[in-house]
């Protein structure tokens, strides 16, 4: 027949790869199990028996749903934040030439690169200096720094592929500024927004380091997490958390990586 | 006439680059009218100019009558078919077309329907579903043209529109943008690098040199009477002669076609080389040291390579020029 035996992969190179799709997922797996066993004290495996009582409990304790509306509302105003921020600055480093571009560009991709725990450190002194009292907003600063990155990333990248001559052809045919934008940049902007956005909701929504540096007293879901796995009572409904903090942050990620498969980086992936 | 556009002493600086330097300009109410020039001459960012996308640092450019500075490119009667058609990659073909009349607040049915006719115009009609991505280069083109003529412009700026497609499409589309501007009557100003392009479009030529026109004319007056060195080299494969070889005292330039052999009281030539060019025949020529080339029909008989000749032409063909610039 034609050439089809080539394209298949050698035996040995399908089983690395399933051992090392194993070695990724297993674990979330097992974290999935155990939201599900009648053992609540230690990770015991085989799980002694299976419930679905973790569920009704997780749903009935008010420091979860503290913590969860916490964390998403700091995730959407970070988000809210980084989007306008973002595409700002990418607009007017893609668009004009003038003194230290190149520097303000390094300058916004910098937080990224930095190790949260500086940012985290950073910020904290900074409030303290100026006397800034920890609350959901100091949270979300700290979010917005490496937020900002990922929407920033994925705007100029969106930038450089549209033509400049599109916003010259819109003014040209009777367009005012205003309606440029509205009809042309807008929906050229926008899977590359909505793609940044949804990512740094997903950073926003499991990042740790930075927080526990800018909380206070409050506590988002990953900070709730950890202070769960310290007390061994009801260890399933950290478990059961769990699994909502991977689909909340999984679907968000997909759905980017759909958004912009045609060519466009997922910038700040690694945070 | 009546004059579509005029340039008093426009100048347009970047730093300190002149890229337009003291231009005057009148180009005239239905005239197709070519900018001729290498790149970095000048012609482009006159057109730009006329768009309103750059504003002059001096002099005083007019829009059949009325005074632009400080108009911007959405209240100016121009529209532009871009050098790379900057198509709205989002938008379906009817929707790039109507673009114009939509932001001017017109009803879609009613833009729909011009935008049809628009089409049907540039001979794309039913395509106004597809999307940019998936039309020809020529096909884009000629959407480009539609989107700009939809909006009946009073002048239409035409920025090297034809620079990307293959020569037998672009060919195609001179002729089809020359007969589209002699039945709309609408003033064209096409840019472009191409002499043989602009020779065989326009009505009228401006040949272009670092920010300056160097001069402006018929594609015939181009073409036989130079006024410059730089105007014969660029503008045609004339021969250019200096003022000890004419024995005038002035630069002058010579046709290729003018020049014929001769038995005798010719001036003495070798045959360098030759070159098929299909109808014609090239023969580079070395005359004491001057280069000179002409062109036969290739049905002629033609000395071989190396051979001694004589040549001649008639005073009338030498054309002796203003400056030896």
């Amino acid at each position: 027949m034609r050439s089809d035996r080539q394209h298949r992969a050698p035996l040995g190179l399908k089983i690395a790869a399933a051992a090392g799709l194993l070695f990724l997922h297993l674990p979330i797996l097992l974290i999935f199990v155990y939201a599900f066993t009648t053992e609540d004290k230690s990770y015991q495996w085989p799980p002694p028996g299976y419930t679905m009582k973790w569920l009704g409990i997780t749903w009935q304790r008010p420091d979860v749903w503290e913590s969860l509306g916490l964390s998403v509302r700091v995730a959407a105003i970070s988000t809210a934040i980084a989007v306008v921020l973002g595409t700002l600055c990418a607009a007017a480093v893609s668009r004009w030439k003038f003194f230290g571009r190149e520097t303000i560009s390094l300058l916004v991709i910098l937080p990224i690169a930095l190790p949260g725990i500086i940012t985290g450190i950073a910020l904290r002194s900074a409030f303290n200096l100026a006397d800034i009292p920890f609350s959901t907003w100091t949270i979300v600063l700290g979010h917005a720094t490496f937020c900002i990155v990922v929407v920033y990333n994925n705007a100029v990248a969106r930038f450089r592929r549209t033509s400049a001559s599109l916003i010259e052809a819109s003014m040209d045919l009777g367009a005012d500024g205003f309606q440029t934008f509205r009809y042309i940049v807008l929906p050229n902007l926008a899977t590359a927004l909505l793609a940044g956005g949804m990512l740094a909701f997903a950073l926003s929504f499991d990042e740790v380091i930075v927080t526990t540096f800018t909380a206070g007293q409050q506590a988002t879901l990953p900070i709730w997490m950890l202070e769960e796995l310290v007390r061994p009572r009801q260890r399933p409904v950290t478990n059961v958390v769990a699994m909502v903090v991977v689909l909340v942050t999984f679907l968000p990620i997909l759905a980017a990586y759909y958004l912009t498969r045609d060519g466009d980086q997922i910038g700040g992936h690694g945070k | 006439m009546t004059i579509a556009v005029s340039f008093t002493a426009v100048s347009r600086h970047f730093g300190s680059v002149k890229a337009v330097d003291r231009v005057d300009l009148e180009i005239g109410e239905g005239e197709f009218f070519a900018m001729l020039g290498p790149s970095g001459s000048g012609k482009t960012t006159c057109l730009r100019l006329i768009a309103g996308f750059e504003q002059p640092t001096a002099g005083h450019i007019e829009i059949f009558g009325e005074t632009v500075e400080g108009v911007p490119p959405y209240r100016r009667n121009v529209n532009t078919v871009f050098q790379d058609y900057a198509l709205f990659p989002h938008l379906t073909i009817v929707d790039n077309v109507a673009y114009g009349l939509m932001v001017r607040g017109i009803a879609k049915a009613e833009r729909y329907r011009m935008a049809e006719e628009a089409l049907a115009l540039v001979e794309l009609p039913g395509f106004g579903n597809r999307r940019p991505s998936q039309l020809s280069g020529g096909q884009r083109q000629r959407v480009a043209l539609a989107r700009a003529l939809v909006n009946k412009p009073k002048v239409l700026l035409l920025d090297e529109p034809l620079g990307a497609l293959d020569l037998k499409l672009r060919e195609q589309m001179q002729e089809e943008i020359k007969s589209l501007q002699k039945a709309l009557g609408i003033t064209f100003v096409f840019v472009t690098h191409d002499q043989g392009e602009a020779l065989s479009m326009a009505d009228r030529i401006a040949v272009f040199n670092q920010g300056r026109i160097m001069q402006v004319g018929s594609p015939e007056e181009i073409y036989r009477q130079p006024s410059s060195r730089f105007v014969a080299d660029f503008v045609g494969a004339s021969n250019v002669l200096p003022p000890d070889f004419t024995g005038a005292g002035r630069w002058a330039s010579l046709r290729p076609e003018a020049i014929r052999f001769t038995k005798s009281g010719g001036r003495p030539a070798r045959v360098v080389s030759h070159s098929f060019l299909g109808g014609q025949t090239r023969v580079a020529l070395d005359a004491g040291g001057q280069r000179l080339h002409m062109l036969l029909p290739s049905a002629d008989s033609r000395p071989d390579d190396g051979s001694d000749v004589q040549i001649a032409w008639s005073d009338g063909d030498l054309h002796l020029m203003d400056d030896g610039k």
